[in-house]
């Protein structure tokens, strides 16, 4: 008689799976970020090329592709056995933007990570999660050697609305990166607090 | 060097297969037995229920371990679900946020980190 192998041990738990996306423009430290609290791992995928990409992804002479490989990271934090959070960072090249849609499908929230130096590299996120109203905060990284800049002018800058947070942060750093994925799921949390308030009211 | 979608045999979508999320969780069935032993399953089939077996692992998990792009393992998981090797759990739907108490959890977790 077959038992399978649970019968040597209780069957392993099925965790609830929750994921957060970090976002920003190319060189601005995503990568460090997920690797400050997890382990890192790249991931591959081979998406059809679509028509957001025909224009630019030019294959002619090579009629026969139809793929293309969009490399990302990942990191898993394993908050409890039945608790884990992943982090995935978003391709960074606009042309990648169809793979946004899958990764932010079901996504809790969002961290843009920004550069003060170079503040319209993350204007596209700050815009791509507005509209489908993901909840997202705003993680200025402090690069050394960077002019520190006030929070409102950075704010300005970006067109932030007020209830966004901003946070400093130094990719790096695991207790600041700790504290902007809190602040991340503290937003979710406010953010569907207001709207099931909009509903009853 | 095998072209990667040379392991599904050329497919990219599996039957009764809609996409699954990169963090939905796979999971070995108990009665999976050995599934070495099948002849018509490929080496990749039997590594994802092997990893799966004693640790649940999400799909974006199984595709890095095997270093197989997102889309062939979807495939693979797909046979094997048919085949009823595993199961998978879906995360929770995108329009409802998971419950409060999981989010404070979550805060929680992070904290202790």
């Amino acid at each position: 008689m077959i038992f399978g192998r649970s019968e040597r041990g209780k069957p392993p738990v099925e965790p609830v799976t929750l994921k957060i996306l970090v976002a920003g423009g190319f060189g601005v430290g995503k990568t460090t970020l997920v690797g400050a609290v997890s382990e890192i791992r790249p991931l591959r995928t081979e998406e059809l090329l679509t028509e957001a990409g025909r224009p630019i992804d030019d294959t002619s002479g090579v009629e026969g592709k139809h793929t293309t490989t969009v490399a990302m990271d990942f990191g898993r934090i394993t908050l409890r056995e039945d608790l884990v959070l992943y982090l995935f960072g978003t391709p960074g090249q606009e042309r990648f933007w169809f793979m946004w849609d899958e990764l932010s499908e079901g996504a809790l929230g969002a961290v843009v990570l920004a550069d003060t130096r170079r503040l319209e590299d993350c204007f596209a996120a700050v815009d791509y999660f507005e509209r489908r109203s993901i909840p997202f905060v705003v993680g200025v990284n402090c690069f050394e050697g960077a002019a520190r800049y006030p929070e409102d002018e950075v704010r300005q800058a970006l067109d932030l609305d007020a209830d966004v947070p901003l946070l400093l942060c130094d990719a790096r750093d695991r207790e600041t990166v700790k504290e902007v994925l809190i602040g991340v799921v503290e937003h979710a949390m406010a953010c569907a607090a207001d709207r099931r308030q909009s509903v009853t009211t | 060097m095998v072209r990667p979608y040379a392991m599904t045999r050329g497919r990219t979508t599996s039957a009764g297969q809609h996409r699954l999320d990169l963090i939905a969780v796979v999971l070995a069935e108990p009665e999976a037995g050995d599934p070495e032993s099948d002849p018509t399953l490929s080496p990749e089939h039997v590594d994802i229920v092997g990893l799966c077996r004693d640790t649940p692992q999400s799909l974006a998990e199984l595709a890095a371990e095997l270093d197989l792009p997102v889309g062939v393992v979807r495939v693979l998981i797909g046979d094997l679900v048919a085949r009823e090797l595993v199961h998978v759990t879906r995360p929770v739907p995108p329009a409802e946020l998971p419950d409060e108490s999981i989010l404070r959890d979550v805060i929680n977790g992070l904290r202790a980190l």
